[in-house]
């Protein structure tokens, strides 16, 4: 009690307790180093984190949402029972609104949004608000349907109402094949179905490539751990040599390499081993070789690194207590290269998933993988929303295998070196 | 071509001038009477623009602009760079930028989007213009600013925020070095017996549907009615998937050329001109079939909200004008859109344009509206069918 009293009032010269500015250096300092990785948390936050919000907001968003510009409508259907065609009252609010549309040129947009779900809408959707324009008296329903027979439909009216929120599951199911209709979710026909083997391809073609880098980086990796250093640097400049190379350049090389009148095919005529060329190029065996050599460092790496803190006298010691050479191997030096190995698959698998620019030039149709469809839909259909979804849901099930991979190995056990 | 068929021609040209005489300022509204009436027209024009190009294109004085322009890369990017950017530049004082793009209008959307648009001219296919502008991310062109005469121009009037540059053709080319006799219609792009190998096709549902159809014994002029069915298109993939696993597919225009050269397909699609380029800078003994070749346009078109709209009106003044547009053809083998810069045309390099009248009666016109309103269902529909 003393003690602590006396403690309390020891001052510093500038009349401060003690303990109070102890505690201030202490923040201070905390601050101080806080603020030193202020940038990168900054740096992280803006590139990585709000991306991938972003991201997901869009597969859910919908701001080219039918509510949006549909107000009246979306509201006037509220009372709607679904199966025949609407009442007056929606006809005169769907004109009131398609008017307001016409007036700030987003009829395109309302078309582009339901012909996502009806095709061929577009141009009517459009056509109709044109004509619209003259109407001022109703009945309105009989002059809308005379416009256009599409209006008599029920499922015009029903996608209307499914989008009666900003939000959508639209873009979500569309990326797994699925479609909502109004007797609930269903799978959509098979000639359009894509995404679900799309997913599966990608994550087969990872699955292989990570196989092929395990079983062809594994020895090089013991090799270079074992080797004398002087050697060791030489041949680990043969593996980082590639690594240093652009992917592009990798790839292309690989693509006249492969190619029908390429070096390999060539070669393998001229020795009379095929008299027509094989199909390496545009297939899925030159989609693996070359994301296999591209990959081949990131497994290889960590299992090296892992594999030099493993001292020699382990095996040493195995092998003069009486175990062969492969039982050592496999019971005392193997074991101890799992945290490596884990580390370089998870590695090379997970930038597998990612895969664009290689299989889009040495691969097929067949071979091409998420990532190439989600350029597709930003770049060629100008559909955020259904490449926000992909997008998403690659990076949900990436996720789930990531917490999958733990339950069975333990990302605790992992070691990059 | 028989007697027969040229008196036909001839009396079908006929008939076309009289009805465009009469109809002279009203739409034409068939694509295919338009070019037609191109060739009656080019007498006529010929003074008219022999008077303006003696006294060379005018173009504002833009000292210290710098301008981007857009387009489509390789030999074509080439031309325009010859007959249109540089002296552009040289006249106006402009500085210009280039850039390459395979008509990504997601780029287009982001910039206008973003409120930050550094794309001052954009070269842009139909397609992608009459989505783009129906979206409200293009300018829409003020004829009476560009200080030109919208009826001179073939497809003037089809959009409202694009100029007409250029008519290109979706053609089939094969190397005569190791086809010969080679094909000589569409039908045996479809042919693996008559002509094994692999085949060349374009990323896109786009021309293939139309040409799987014609091959398949649809009518040129019947091929938008039928695909328009569901029957139709699974028509038109059905007769696909009979060389489906040949196919190679391309995405930019320089890669069909350069697969015909590396061997890797005995025939391919291209656009007319880059073939062209590659037999006459290349030298490759490479040949077209014109037969239900896509006639189809190249535009310009302004992205909305851009900071130098009025240095891009001069651009596409410029550009458009009867001599830079014949000095295009110099290079590569599109037609002018222009009608006046016919006359100007190197009289040797006119039958292999795309308006020569010898290919314009086996031409398939590339129906835009239709693309317009279905190429969202058939693009995917062609994904999926490309993805298994």
């Amino acid at each position: 009690m003393v003690a602590a009293t006396a403690i309390d009032n020891v001052r510093t010269t500038d009349g401060i307790p003690l303990k109070e500015k102890l505690r201030r250096v202490e923040q201070a300092r905390r601050l101080k180093a806080f603020s030193l990785v202020l940038p990168l948390l900054f740096f992280i936050l803006v590139s990585f984190v709000l991306p991938i919000l972003a991201m997901l907001w869009n597969a859910v968003y919908d701001p080219e949402a039918v509510s949006e510009e549909l107000p009246q409508t979306v509201a006037a259907l509220a009372d709607w029972d679904g199966r025949a065609t609407p009442a007056e009252p929606v006809f005169a609010a769907l004109v009131a609104d398609l008017q307001e549309a016409q007036k700030n040129k987003t009829a395109a947009l309302i078309g582009k949004r339901l012909n996502y779900e009806i095709s061929g809408i577009r141009s009517k959707v459009i056509a109709t608000a044109r004509k619209v324009e003259k109407l001022d008296t109703g009945p309105f329903r009989e002059a809308v349907i005379a416009i256009d027979a599409v209006w008599a439909e029920p499922e015009t009216w029903a996608a209307i109402r499914r989008n009666d929120s900003p939000f959508t599951s639209y873009y979500v199911l569309a990326a797994l094949d699925l479609r909502q209709g109004s007797d609930g979710i269903h799978r959509i026909s098979d000639d359009r179905a894509i995404y679900v083997a799309v997913f599966l391809r990608t994550f087969w073609i990872g699955l292989q490539v990570t196989a092929w880098t395990l079983l062809l980086g594994f020895p090089v990796a013991y090799l270079l751990a074992s080797l004398p250093a002087r050697q060791a640097n030489l041949l680990m400049i043969f593996v980082l040599l590639p690594f240093w190379t652009s992917l592009l350049v990798r790839t292309t090389a690989w693509f006249v390499l492969l190619l029908d009148s390429g070096v390999i095919n060539e070669m393998l005529q001229l020795l009379h081993f095929t008299d027509e060329p094989l199909k390496l190029i545009f297939s899925r065996f030159g989609t693996i070789v070359a994301m296999t050599h591209i990959q081949l460092p990131f497994t290889l790496l960590p299992i090296y690194s892992v594999m030099k803190t493993i001292p020699p006298s382990h095996v040493r010691a195995a092998r003069s207590l009486g175990a062969g050479p492969f039982y050592a191997f496999w019971r005392v030096y193997f074991p101890q290269t799992v945290p490596g190995i884990a580390a370089g698959c998870l590695l090379t698998f997970i930038l597998c998933l990612g895969y664009y620019i290689t299989p889009a030039l040495v691969g097929g149709p067949t071979d091409q993988m998420v990532s190439n469809f989600v350029s597709t839909a930003i770049n060629t259909e100008n559909n955020w929303g259904k490449a926000s979804a992909l997008g998403a849901i690659l990076l949900a099930v990436t996720l789930a295998l990531f917490v999958l991979y733990n339950r069975v190995i333990g990302v605790d056990k992992m070691k990059f070196g | 071509m028989n007697n027969k068929t040229v008196s036909i021609v001839a009396i079908v040209v006929a008939i076309v001038a009289i009805i465009y005489g009469v109809m002279q300022h009203q739409q034409v509204a068939s694509l295919q009477q338009q070019v037609e009436t191109l060739k009656a027209d080019a007498a006529k024009a010929k003074e008219e623009a022999a008077k303006q190009a003696a006294a060379g294109p005018q173009v504002a004085a833009l000292p210290g602009v710098n301008l981007t322009v857009v387009s489509w890369g390789g030999a074509y990017q080439d031309s325009q760079r010859e007959a249109f950017m540089k002296p552009f530049a040289k006249a106006s004082g402009a500085k210009i930028t280039e850039e390459e793009y395979n008509g990504e209008i997601a780029k287009i959307r982001a910039m206008v989007e973003s409120n930050n648009v550094t794309w001052d001219v954009i070269d842009i296919d139909t397609q992608t213009a009459l989505a783009a502008c129906a979206e409200g991310i293009l300018e829409t062109i003020d004829w009476g600013k560009l200080g030109l005469d919208r009826s001179k121009f073939i497809g003037g009037e089809l959009q409202a925020c694009a100029v007409p540059n250029i008519v290109y053709a979706t053609v089939i080319a094969y190397d005569t070095t190791k086809l010969n006799p080679g094909p000589t219609s569409i039908k045996d792009l479809f042919d693996l017996q008559k002509f094994p190998g692999k085949r060349g096709l374009q990323k896109n549902p786009f021309i293939n549907l139309e040409w799987a159809l014609i091959a398949d014994g649809v009518a040129i002029a019947d091929v938008y009615k039928v695909l328009g069915t569901p029957e139709g298109v699974d028509r038109a993939f059905a007769k696909l998937d009979t060389i489906k696993k040949e196919v190679v597919w391309w995405e930019a225009g320089a890669q069909p050329p350069q697969l015909l050269a590396d061997g890797q397909v005995a025939i391919t699609s291209a656009w007319n001109g880059r073939i062209y380029n590659a037999v006459k800078k290349d030298n490759k003994p490479f040949k077209i079939v014109w037969d239900a070749q896509g006639f189809d346009w190249d535009w310009w078109s302004i992205p909305k909200g851009g900071p130098r709209v009025d240095a891009a009106y001069a651009f596409i003044t410029y550009s458009s004008q009867p001599g830079p547009m014949a000095e295009q053809t110099k290079y590569i083998s599109y037609g002018p859109a222009n009608r006046d810069a016919i006359p100007n045309v190197d009289p040797a390099v006119l039958p292999d344009l795309p308006t020569a009248p010898q290919n314009m009666t086996t031409a398939l016109i590339v129906d835009p509206q239709f693309w317009a309103d279905k190429g969202e269902e058939l693009r995917e529909r062609f994904n999926a069918w490309l993805a298994k």
